[in-house]
């Protein structure tokens, strides 16, 4: 089966016609997945490689049936872009865009909770990459096989490494979920995990945290009560840097201020295995199947 | 960005929250003439970006201009916590009520916003709120509807400040978030919020903390960062479009994405060195990059070794073996480098080193062989 984008996905891509939008909107197509349409104001009409290309979402999603929107747009009209994707009814957005400032984020954040049911991914993420069957986003799929572990994270390039200790055991995935790494992502972990739980492929699961927030320890608590299948967890940042200072009040609100200690801890007390180096990722999630 | 108390009073002037006035001195001179242009007692005040400047000795009462020259005399130039004090804040003396304390900030947790009162002020309010939670009053805002009337009422009352200036607080406080919002900022922060003896409500510090994120929106910003003080090596690496933050090991890193380039550093450790610094080249990084990441690296002395890891996704690891085949032409590398590269056309990243870097790179299979070569390598060269 796989989660949030499979062979059903009709996806629509908001800035297709940028570099990047066109350069890994047109992999993602080589790939399989099926891309349906494009969106750049005033560019409606033209096409991209054969893929038609309209001047709004609620347009592309009218004559194409898109199901599923993926946003490359600048930081500066991001927030806008994932709005308007949301009011024209697609079921899933992928935001890829990186930069977002921290008040939009929140309110669209919000906004999508209050108005629909509309799955928000990311943004500032890899994307989605259902092996074999879809990929929506930048990751590398030839690091990727099918097959049953799902893997959720919020880096990218680490979450290629985990992905790349699996592969190279033989054992394949059934989706790989980057959510991104800034503070109010549109999915977390606990909403991955609750669909990986229900996913009946997927048997074993993967979860990438790094340091900051508390999305590690919430996903604890989660899996302590939700989540039969095995989890093998990393946690990045034992020896970063203190990052931004977030003053005294950032300090009272995380509690234990988001170390990567905190987090292994609280995920060893549910019974998640956490691996020390990455190439124990592949390893403990061959031993947990 | 972190902003000065300076910068903060002046953003809180913006949006009408009432600040004293003061002036911002350099020099003992400026400092006096501040003071006598302020007339009546004034506060000298060392601006610097750490907490506890008061028990450090940073902030003085001066009666005149005299006694203000005699405390800026004596706090320039001070070290509070490693931060050499270069400005003071010369301000208005304020008659001093009550302190209270007041913050807005994200709750990533709880995806609001987060706005935090207490009648308890001008005190470590980390420790109030760990010895007495109820003393301190979180109201939960949705970033959608912003901070209503009833909310920042019931904060106020909740917090039991004085019921004679609980509706200026509520519209200070309306203030401070507006301020928040539409500045773009991560953190808002007054530590004392005072009432004076006049019953006025006055900021009498800010922490302020700007979204580097919405900078394209102020662009008027751009004033306070160039007060900040930036190490030579990080600011060569910015100018460059790197991600680089200065450490004090002798394992120089190069990666590609922050929880990567993490990963690095934590392995590093594991097997018993400690890195250099933490450099991100990012997620589009060509020959170009990889040449520029290694020059900001040879101009860090303590560096003894240095290890490339990549794993290529949109970065094509033999662009990244062509830039070190082309540095290593452009310059000489003065440490051994080791270099650990997975993923897109990693297999003819190897043939490019194996063909133009033999014996002058040392290659490594997985990241933990890679890390512990690097260490041998640094602490061969102490």
């Amino acid at each position: 089966m796989a989660i949030l984008v499979t062979e059903d996905t009709r996806l629509v891509v908001q800035g297709l016609t940028g570099r990047e939008g066109q350069f890994h909107a047109l992999r993602n197509r080589a790939y399989g997945t099926n891309i349906v349409a494009g969106v750049t104001p005033g560019k409606g009409g033209t096409d991209v490689e054969g893929i038609p290309v309209f001047d709004t979402v609620a347009g592309a999603v009218d004559a194409t049936s898109a199901n599923a929107a993926m946003t490359f747009v600048p930081p500066a009209f991001a927030a806008d872009a994932i709005l308007e994707a949301s009011a024209a009814g697609v079921d899933l957005i992928v935001c890829i865009t990186e930069g977002i400032p921290a008040h939009d984020e929140a309110r669209v954040y919000n906004y999508l909770k209050h108005t629909g049911s509309v799955r928000l991914v990311g943004p500032n993420c890899p994307g989605v990459l259902s092996p074999g069957k879809a990929n929506v986003g930048i990751m590398p799929p030839n690091i990727a096989i099918p097959g049953s572990v799902g893997v959720v994270s919020r880096s990218g390039t680490l979450t290629y490494q985990a992905v790349h200790e699996l592969t190279t055991r033989g054992i394949g995935q059934s989706t790989c979920v980057g959510i991104g790494g800034d503070p109010v992502p549109g999915s977390s972990f606990v909403d991955i995990l609750e669909l990986f739980q229900a996913d009946p492929e997927t048997e074993a699961i993967a979860m990438i945290g790094e340091i900051g927030g508390d999305a590690e320890e919430t996903a604890a608590a989660f899996i302590a009560e939700h989540v039969t299948k095995p989890v093998i967890g990393y946690i990045a940042g034992f020896t970063a840097p203190p990052g931004k200072k977030m003053g005294h009040a950032g300090a009272i609100i995380s509690g234990s201020q988001g170390t990567a200690i905190a987090k292994k801890e609280a995920l060893e007390a549910v019974g998640v295995r956490v691996a020390t180096y990455p190439e124990e990722i592949g390893e403990f999630v061959q031993e947990a199947l | 960005m972190d902003l000065y108390e300076y910068q903060g009073k002046s953003l809180f002037a913006r949006v009408g929250v009432p600040v004293p006035e003061g002036r911002l001195a350099h020099t003992v001179a400026e400092a006096k003439a501040g003071a006598l242009d302020l007339g009546g007692p004034v506060v000298i005040k060392a601006q610097v970006q750490v907490g506890g400047r008061g028990k450090a000795g940073g902030i003085k009462l001066a009666a005149d201009h005299d006694e203000a020259a005699i405390h800026a005399e004596a706090i320039l130039g001070m070290d509070i916590k490693g931060h050499i004090v270069h400005r003071v804040w010369v301000e208005r003396a304020s008659d001093i009520k009550h302190e209270y304390y007041a913050s807005f900030t994200l709750d990533r947790g709880a995806k609001k916003h987060l706005a935090m009162v207490s009648a308890q002020g001008g005190v470590d309010i980390e420790g109030v709120a760990a010895t007495d939670p109820d003393a301190v009053v979180k109201v939960h805002i949705d970033p959608v509807i912003g901070l209503t009337e009833w909310q920042a009422r019931q904060l106020v009352y909740q917090a039991k400040l004085d019921p004679a200036i609980a509706r200026p607080a509520a519209v200070t406080l309306r203030k401070l978030y507006a301020a928040f919002v539409e500045l773009d900022c991560d953190l808002v922060e007054v530590n004392p919020l005072i009432v004076t003896g006049d019953n006025e409500v006055v900021a009498l510090d800010a922490k302020v903390t700007i979204d580097s994120n919405a900078l394209y929106r102020h662009p008027d910003f751009a004033e306070f960062s160039e007060t900040f003080v930036v190490d030579p090596i990080e600011k060569m690496a910015t100018d460059r479009g790197l991600n680089f933050i200065k450490l004090d090991g002798s394992v120089g890193i190069m990666a590609n994405g922050a929880g990567l380039a993490m990963a690095t550093l934590d392995v590093v450790d594991l097997v018993g060195g400690a890195a250099a610094n933490f450099l991100d080249v990012g997620g589009s990084a060509d020959a170009d990059t990889v040449i520029d990441a290694l020059e900001v690296l040879t101009q860090d002395e303590n560096v003894g070794a240095v290890l490339i890891n990549i794993f290529g996704g949109i970065v094509r690891c033999d662009l990244v073996a062509e830039g070190i085949v082309e540095a290593m032409t452009r310059m000489e590398l003065p440490w051994p480098l080791v270099v650990r590269l997975d993923g897109t056309n990693a297999i003819e990243a190897r043939a490019i080193l194996d063909e133009k870097a033999a014996g002058k790179i040392i290659p490594a299979a997985t990241m933990r062989e890679g890390a512990e070569k690097a260490v041998a390598l640094a602490k061969g060269a102490e």
